[in-house]
């Protein structure tokens, strides 16, 4: 990632609230991983979500879109509650992409494949206008040339990056990210922030789990520390990183800043 | 030094020896010299030992008369036949028991396969307890056990009409068989196999349109339900139309049998349900760690980007676990159609028991008969493996 | 997801509530395993339908019903008419002894009762003063083989003595553990650089796996003999045990190749480097590891094998299910197949059920052992 600072006339946060959770609470049998989590985000936002090693944060995204179920409280993404309504999941599911930690390409298809697949089979797009599309955005992720091969033929990078192209072929209105470049070699991770840089750049509304603070400083707007289930505290990142409130925030600040 | 005062030539020997390529070429020599007097001393040996009781090496038995009955046979076949045709009968009785058997343990394979996956906890447990049972068990036990239940529990054919084993009245259980009508297709029968083929010409040809019109317009037409329509409802109603073109034999009680009707033996029966229930369970097996070798990462990558549940299996799950399963699954049919040579234990006439058992006895030949059978079985075994590597290579994932 | 009336804790300082009522306890528990979805609730029906289907009728003719004590299988049926164990009981120790002289047998039970501490020192890591044990392990089959058969100083006994259980145990052992040795080679053999010893296992492998292992055994009773210089003759028994070892052999070197095959290209190149020999490095630093990972393959090549030593009863030799077949030929017991086979199915299902778990145990072994 280039140290320069970025330009950042492209990032607008709106007054347009697209994710609302309220009072959410979540346990894995006896155990209660979120505890009376709330959090509101509205369009344009850049939120980075960091915090100790199992504290939960993959745990809350997932919930946005309904990998995980939580038991008491509400989320409302784009005014719609998530249910047990199979409907309205997979209406969030077309709103919400999702990249992760280890990539989860599909290992059968070629790359264009992965990229067409939900396009063609959920929006019942035409095959032509998928591929158009899906060469556009790998395109973006510059790698238009990788599109006829096979995920296990690209570096670690490259995949992350076809994720991230696979998820926006269904034109997503919210993305998120859950540690998408903490499998990587430090070479290419900076090809991975990159691309996250320009999607925030046009505006993308990201809640992204990650470790690397340049990008926080850089891209987001918010960053919450998660500690115990619970969010501890929230701040835009400047005041997050030279003013935490917290000592357990300042702890952690410690150790990942210090090594 | 010591090497310097050997001779000339034995210092060759000794070079060529610490030479690598000369020592491969003189190691494969040696097998391959090693290899040949061994196979003429046993050549010779066989030779002495058949010139001292007068056979020779000739297959001019297999056009004399076989004089012994087979009691079921899909080709033309009486006592008065050449072995050549005993043993085509059996090889043909060998690919029925084998065709039957695949089918039905690849059906109940993957149906226990699914259901050992399935969050039911009773279920999980009676599929467990079954695969357990059935795998740890030879399957030559299973095929006596099965022929023994149904020898011992099924009534004579007297007995099974009087005490009603029988299905509708028109097809009777019996411990010389299951006798069931015989449909006798009529000139315009032609009508309905027409259709059935028709129907799956059209099944494909829908399958392209549909592919092509989803290319074009992305719209997704219901592929399953219309083949099924034209492949199954075709026939049927032409079946229907043409006025049922079929006449029935029934199996009727004459003296101590049945007579009409066509009858699944007992030997047939015990032995291709013994194959299959004993294949299937290893099917199982497989079926089960094909689905689980497709991580959790894939399904839930695939909900994230709102594939429905069934698609995904249709498009993400599915097409890697054959994968995983195809490979093991062609060499369980192999194991199969091997395992039908158990068939002499229960009597069924299959290939062994023909041409390597009784044609065997009765000429004395026991070299040519023995080639005959292992000549069998080893092209079965090529062709699938033949299979097996094209299939292999289509498939492989590409990597780096 | 009803909303409870939120407590207002300081950040960081919410405790950890058991969660709601309708998520913990015994009839979620059911719920969730028996009728979560319309899939489930139908599995829990079609399975309570087939265990009342199936387990009354078969404990009220294995167990209530059966009869125990009774001389023929008419007075059986006089008492009661479930499984009538009687037979079993009358041939049990024919069944597992055959027709080995009576008075001799203590010489089979012995061999038997050092299979014990044999496969206790093969096959468990924490067996005490192991390494020095090993040599008995190698000693065993020849002591075993003496006392069966006898000579030097005990009185012989024909191999058409042999059968049943004791048949059974012979075959497989000893197929077992010769097949190991010559499947290594054969593997070996398969994947060397050298073409002709290469063509020579693949074609020798492709073959034996290629036909049915009853073919092999009809070669052996009736034609093995041709190939002998004549006046040779072999017995029936150690020709049946030379086919059972080649076959088991084809496919032991299948296993021990995948083994071979995963063992990293720069493992083979270590040891070059390190200026050792073909067969020093294959000893010392590829075997090993070969070996320990196609561990479960091999037992499962032992549970097949194992398995496989009925089918000698086709040509003749009365192993467990040979002898208890002849007790249906006998007129008194005439017409329990049932009884028979289950019987020596439920001593095929205790032994290979226990080689199958403790290849399982192994496989769970080497898992955690790689990952670390
Ligand atoms: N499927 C599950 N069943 C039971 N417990 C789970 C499950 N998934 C996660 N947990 C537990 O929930 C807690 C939160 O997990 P989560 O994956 O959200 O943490 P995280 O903050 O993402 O950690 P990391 O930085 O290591 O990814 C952990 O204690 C974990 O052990
Ligand atoms: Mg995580």
């Amino acid at each position: 990632m280039s140290e320069a600072a970025i330009d950042t006339s492209g990032m607008k946060v709106t007054d347009e609230v697209v994710i609302e959770i309220q009072h959410m609470h979540k346990w894995y049998g006896e155990f209660h991983v979120l505890k009376n989590v709330n959090l509101t985000v509205n369009r344009g936002e850049r939120i980075v979500i960091c915090g100790p090693s199992g504290s939960g944060k993959s745990t809350m995204i997932r919930c946005i879109n309904r990998l995980e179920e939580h038991q008491q409280g509400h989320i409302l993404v784009d005014g719609i509650e998530l249910t047990n309504d199979l409907k309205n999941i997979d209406a969030i599911r077309r709103e919400v992409g999702m990249v992760f930690q280890h990539f989860n390409l599909f290992p059968h298809l070629t790359v264009l494949e992965n990229c067409t697949l939900a396009p063609i089979w959920v929006r019942q797009t035409p095959k032509k206008d998928a591929e158009e599309q899906a060469m556009h955005f790998l395109s973006k992720v510059k790698i238009p040339d990788q599109a006829h091969k096979y995920p296990g033929q690209l570096s670690g990078g490259q995949q992350q990056r076809v994720a991230i192209a696979r998820s926006l072929c269904m034109n997503p209105r919210i993305m998120l990210f859950d540690e998408p470049t903490s499998a990587l070699d430090p070479e290419m991770i900076s090809e991975v922030l990159d691309t996250m840089i320009e999607l925030a750049q046009e505006g993308m509304t990201m809640l992204c789990v990650t470790h690397e603070m340049g990008f926080a400083r850089k891209v987001a707007n918010r960053v919450i520390f998660m500690d115990g289930g619970e969010i501890i505290e929230q701040n835009e990142p400047e005041e997050f990183f030279t003013n935490p409130q917290s000592e357990r925030t300042k702890l952690f600040l410690s150790q990942i800043l210090n090594h | 030094m010591a090497s310097m005062e050997q001779t000339a030539p034995q210092m060759d020997l000794l070079r060529l020896w610490r030479d690598k390529n000369a020592r491969a070429v003189i190691i494969q020599i040696l097998t391959i010299a090693g290899l040949f007097f061994f196979t003429f001393w046993i050549v010779s040996n066989a030779v002495t030992n058949l010139e001292t009781i007068g056979k020779g090496y000739s297959f001019d038995f297999l056009f004399e008369p076989a004089g012994y009955d087979i009691n079921q046979y899909l080709i033309e076949y009486t006592n008065r036949s050449s072995h050549l045709t005993a043993a085509v009968v059996g090889l043909l009785n060998t690919l029925l028991v084998a065709v039957t058997g695949i089918i039905l343990a690849t059906v109940v394979g993957f149906i226990l396969g699914v259901l050992r996956l399935s969050k039911n906890l009773l279920m999980g447990k009676i599929v467990y307890t079954y695969i357990e049972v059935v795998r740890n068990v030879p399957v030559l036990l299973w095929i006596l056990l099965v022929h023994g239940m149904l020898i011992s529990s099924l009534p004579s054919p007297k007995a099974s009409v009087s005490d009603g084993w029988d299905f509708l009245g028109v097809s009777f259980l019996s411990n010389r068989g299951f006798y069931l009508p015989q449909p006798n297709p009529e000139p315009a029968f032609w009508a309905t196999v027409i259709a059935f083929f028709l129907g799956i010409a059209g099944a494909v040809v829908f399958r392209r349109h549909a592919r092509k019109v989803q290319d074009a317009t992305g719209k997704i037409l219901p592929v399953f339900w219309v083949s099924v329509a034209a492949i199954l409802g075709l026939p049927i109603l032409v079946f229907l139309v043409t006025g049922l073109p079929i006449v029935w034999s029934f199996p009727e009680l004459k003296g101590f049998n049945f007579v009409g009707g066509f009858a699944i033996k007992p030997e047939f029966m015990a032995l291709t349900l013994a194959l299959s229930l004993y294949t299937s369970s290893f099917i199982a097996e497989n079926v089960r760690g094909g689905i689980l070798a497709v991580s959790h990462g894939q399904t839930e990558a695939a909900h994230a980007l709102g594939i429905s549940n069934s698609r995904t299996l249709q498009l993400v799950v599915i097409p890697q676990a054959l994968r995983v399963i195809i490979p093991p699954l062609t060499s369980q049919y192999l194991n199969l159609t091997k395992n039908s040579s158990l068939a002499i234990a229960v009597g069924y006439m299959d290939i062994v028991a023909t041409i390597g058992g009784i044609s065997l006895n009765q000429t004395g030949r026991e070299m040519e008969c023995m080639t005959i059978v292992l000549l069998v079985y080893l092209c079965f075994s090529l062709l699938i493996s033949a299979f097996m590597n094209w299939y292999n290579k289509r498939i492989k994932l590409i990597e780096r | 997801m009803t909303d409870v009336t939120e407590q207002n804790y300081p950040p960081g300082k919410h405790p950890s509530l058991p969660p709601p009522r309708n998520m913990t306890g015994w009839h979620v528990w059911i719920w969730k395993n028996f009728f979560g979805s319309i899939t489930n609730t139908v599995l829990t029906f079609l399975s309570i339908f087939l265990i009342w289907q199936i387990v009354p009728g078969a404990l009220d003719f294995l167990v209530f019903d059966s009869v125990v004590n009774a001389g023929s299988r008419a007075e059986c049926r006089e008492i009661a008419d479930g499984a009538c164990w009687a037979v079993i009981v009358e041939r049990f120790e024919q069944s597992i002894f055959a027709f080995y002289p009576e008075e001799e047998r203590w010489r089979v039970i012995l061999a038997f009762i050092l299979l014990f501490p044999t496969v206790g020192i093969l096959l468990f890591d924490g067996f005490p003063a192991r390494a020095k044990l090993m040599k008995f392990t190698i000693a065993y089959p020849f002591i075993a083989g003496w006392l069966i058969v006898g000579g030097w100083g005990l009185e012989p006994v024909s191999t058409d003595k042999f059968g049943g259980v004791m048949l059974t145990l012979i075959i497989g052992v000893t197929g077992i553990t010769l097949s190991l040795p010559i499947g290594i080679l054969l593997a070996l053999g398969r994947i060397s650089k050298l073409p002709a010893m290469r063509i020579v296992c693949v074609a020798f492998i492709e073959f034996i796996r290629g036909v049915p292992l009853i073919t092999l055994l009809f070669v052996a009773s009736t034609m093995l003999n041709y190939f002998l210089p004549p006046g040779v003759q072999f017995d029936l028994l150690l020709r049946v045990l030379i086919m059972v070892t080649l076959f088991a052999s084809a496919y032991m070197a299948e296993v021990i190749r995948g083994g071979l095959q995963a063992i990293p290209k720069g493992q083979y190149e270590a040891a070059d480097a390190m200026g050792l020999k073909y067969w020093q490095s294959m000893r010392l630093i590829i075997l090993p590891q070969a070996l320990k990972i196609s561990i479960p393959g091999i037992v499962n090549t032992f549970i097949g094998l194992y398995k496989d030593t009925t089918l000698v009863i086709i040509i003749g030799l009365l192993d467990v299910l040979g002898i208890m077949k002849t007790a249906l030929a006998d007129p008194k017991w005439n017409g329990l197949p049932e009884e028979v086979y289950i019987y020596t199915a439920i001593f095929f299902f205790v032994s290979c059920f226990a080689m199958s778990r403790y290849s399982l145990y192994l496989e769970k072994k080497l898992h955690t052992g790689h990952k670390r």
